[in-house]
């Protein structure tokens, strides 16, 4: 059924009818609404399950770690400083290889304080080895969190749900909730095979010396690169069932002969989708929507970018003194190609600066100005700052 | 035709070792890595043969984590999880909300050292008594960071030397005093909060039973000697375990819901100067100069506190005294 519903609430009913066992987390804007949601929902009886309200988010995350030890389901949410202040946790978590599931409200980082949204968080502990998926929209949100639980179980692997800040958490769309019996076909119980059972006990988080470490770290990273499977599978049976998918790991929207490509993570692809209808460019392009940047699908942006001439690349965070994140890896991934894109970064929206509809022309006139790879914040007003720092 | 194998000889009786006549069950099995004389490693073992088999254990990063797990090895015989330094109240808060979730009754004894317990962990630790989780923490206290090579924690006492309250010409060691953790703990209205030390094995014991029998959050704070950093011969941690206690500067107590409970008390109190003289790390006390001499009686004087504050002068009848406790008693009332 299509319910007008705020995407925090949405993520709330969505994770709810996955049947968490234990919910930990601890207030911070914009991921508020989600845990407020979640509290709503168990105070009215609608979710059973032991929910934890911490005194951090570095108690958030390391509760849902223990718990999901001891092999229930686990779910928390956070943002910005929230992520910053889990990150020891995070990287835990992941080496535990612990399936939790969290939701990333991407909101920018402090100083200077700024709520609002940007990918800086998610970025932040880009390296800490969870499955990250970016959602476009809140009805890709509510089914990127269901399949999380899915993916994240199968692999033995944690997932991060990326949607962004106030853009889609504090805002109204129709969403089709799917039906419960619908999630239960969907996601069987958890039934995790490494669990803190008295009755077969098991030593979980060992001191592991140079002998051995090595091979931990190759295997985590083995997982990582062979959870796309499972990536794909839980997008196909969802699809299968509700008739949606959210895109595995990217799609590629526009003309297939275009000689420019522009790839985009999270709601912004909505932004540039209207935007190039609105405003038709000369140049034909193509839009490359990247739903997961961890593991990052290398391979299937050298196959959407073949024949491409310019690639832009959308940044939503910066790394300072070296340029965009997402770009590095983009020319990363495109690096021997035998006709070579150039690639253009250029980040927009940062803190939440808005990005209007006139992007897009903006976007395709600099592509078109320069034609070396470059790097610049594309909607940065340089007459607001002292002439020596422009 | 089928061959008939010889019967094997029959293998002679082997002689049990005294280890393994023991009936008693060993959550924490010898053969780690602990050093001689290990205060931690005795009371970790001590903990688990009170708990019994049905727990699940959190470890912060410490002594106790590396020398019981060196992959691929473990000496834990009951659900063990180590995650970081100062989360171990966090994730077993995390075990027992799953637990609770499960409708599984098994019991969730979170461990730490000082550091992990009094300084770096101490907010999770704070926010687990708060929401009133199933769990027993249970702090070694050896008085400094061991792990990472004897550095001052909150928990060291005034005066003592480590590597980071060095004496010198303008310092006599630690500036700071002890943190009074118990206090703090006993502030949050648990159920139940004591102190006790390894050298006094049967109170550690029933200490261990009692926390474990209430619902709610408990806390049990283990004074465990460190040859290493305390700078003593490995063959004296029992003995001066019991000094500790027996000057006052350790006092034994039980705190419920914020109240004083029991006290262990001292049949007869040591001066100060017995305990401080057996280590190392108060070696600098002893020099012939006024400084030194000052705080020998400030410490004096800190267990004189504690002795009147906690009423812990016994009368010489109660048997359960520091020189009694230990006493084995065969049958009968203790009085």
């Amino acid at each position: 059924m299509l319910e007008a519903l705020e995407g925090s609430q949405a993520v709330a009913r969505a994770v709810a009818m996955c049947r968490p066992e234990v919910v930990a987390a601890y207030p911070i804007t914009p991921q508020t609404h989600i845990v407020e949601n979640i509290s709503k929902l168990v105070a009215d009886g609608k979710l059973i399950c032991e929910l934890v309200s911490v005194e951090s988010e570095f108690s958030a995350a390391s509760v849902v770690l223990g718990s999901s030890a001891a092999g229930a389901r686990s779910y928390t949410a956070s943002s910005s400083q929230g992520i910053l202040l889990m990150t020891e946790v995070l990287f835990n978590i992941a080496g535990l290889r612990l399936p939790v599931v969290l939701t990333c409200a991407n909101r920018a980082v402090s100083a200077p304080i700024n709520i609002w949204n940007d990918h800086q968080d998610s970025m932040a502990v880009r390296d800490a080895g969870w499955i990250q998926i970016h959602c476009v929209d809140n009805q890709e949100a509510v089914d990127t969190s269901i399949q999380a639980f899915r993916i994240a179980e199968a692999t033995e692997l944690p997932v991060m749900v990326c949607m962004d800040g106030f853009v889609l958490t504090h805002t109204l769309e129709t969403i089709e909730m799917p039906d419960q019996k619908l999630v239960d076909k969907y996601l069987p119980p958890l039934n995790f095979s490494r669990k803190l059972d008295p009755r077969a006990p098991l030593s979980l988080g060992t001191l592991v010396g140079p002998e051995h470490f090595t091979e931990a770290r190759h295997s985590h990273h083995a997982a990582l690169m062979k959870s796309t499977a499972e990536i794909l599978a839980a997008d196909a049976d969802w699809a299968a069932l509700t008739g949606r998918s959210c895109g595995g790991l990217l799609t590629v929207e526009g003309p297939e002969d275009a000689r420019t490509a522009i790839i985009i993570m999270g709601s912004t692809v909505c932004t540039i989708r209207e935007a190039m209808s609105v405003y038709p460019t000369k140049r034909k392009a193509k839009l490359i929507k990247l739903r997961t940047f961890r593991p990052f699908p290398a391979a299937e942006i050298r196959a959407a970018c073949e024949g491409c001439k310019d690639v832009v690349v959308l940044e939503r965070a910066i790394s300072p003194g070296a340029g965009g994140i997402l770009g590095v890896e983009v020319k990363a991934a495109l690096m021997g190609m035998k006709r070579q894109p150039v690639v253009h970064e250029f980040a927009v929206g940062l803190g939440g600066r808005d990005i209007p509809l006139e992007t897009w022309p903006r976007l395709m006139d600099a592509v078109a100005r320069d034609g070396e790879p470059s790097f610049s914040i594309l909607d940065v007003e340089l007459e607001k700052l002292p002439v020596e720092e422009r | 035709m089928n061959k008939i194998e010889p019967a094997a000889p029959e293998a002679p009786p082997q002689e049990l070792s005294p280890r393994d006549r023991q009936p008693r069950w060993r959550g924490l099995e010898a053969g780690h890595r602990a050093c001689q004389g290990c205060g931690e490693a005795l009371a970790a073992r001590l903990v688990l043969e009170a708990a019994g088999p049905d727990v699940v254990v959190t470890n912060a990063t410490g002594c106790l984590e590396v020398f019981t797990t060196p992959w691929p090895q473990s000496a834990w015989r009951v659900p063990w999880l180590h995650s970081l330094f100062e989360n171990s109240a966090a994730i077993a808060s995390g075990v027992e909300a799953a637990m609770k979730a499960k409708g599984q009754r098994t019991k969730v004894i979170a461990m730490g050292g000082d550091g992990g317990t009094f300084d770096i962990g101490f907010q999770a630790l704070s926010g687990m008594l708060e929401r009133m989780h199933n769990v027993l923490y249970v702090c070694y206290d050896n008085e400094a960071y061991m792990n990472t090579g004897i550095q001052r924690s909150g928990s060291t006492p005034h005066a003592a030397m480590t590597t980071t309250s060095p004496p010198g010409k303008e310092r006599m060691g630690k500036r700071h005093m002890k943190k009074d953790l118990l206090s703090i703990i006993a502030a949050h209205h648990v159920p139940y909060a004591a102190s006790t030390s390894v050298s006094f094995p049967a109170d550690l014991r029933r200490k261990v039973r009692r926390a474990l029998d209430i619902e709610g959050p408990t806390f049990l704070l283990v004074h465990s000697p460190c040859p290493l950093g305390w700078g003593h011969d490995a063959s004296r941690s029992i003995e001066i375990g019991r000094l500790a206690v027996e000057c006052g500067l350790f006092p034994v107590v039980e705190l419920e819901r914020g109240e004083l409970g029991g006290v262990m008390p001292i049949r007869e109190p040591r001066p100060v100067t017995e305990y401080l003289k057996l280590q190392n790390r108060f070696r600098h006390l002893f020099a012939d100069d006024h400084r030194a001499r000052e705080e020998r009686e400030h410490l004096q004087a800190l267990a004189d506190h504690n002795i009147d504050k906690y009423h812990l002068r016994g009368d010489g009848a109660d048997p359960l005294d520091t020189a009694g406790i230990d006493t084995v008693r065969r049958g009968g009332p203790l009085r």
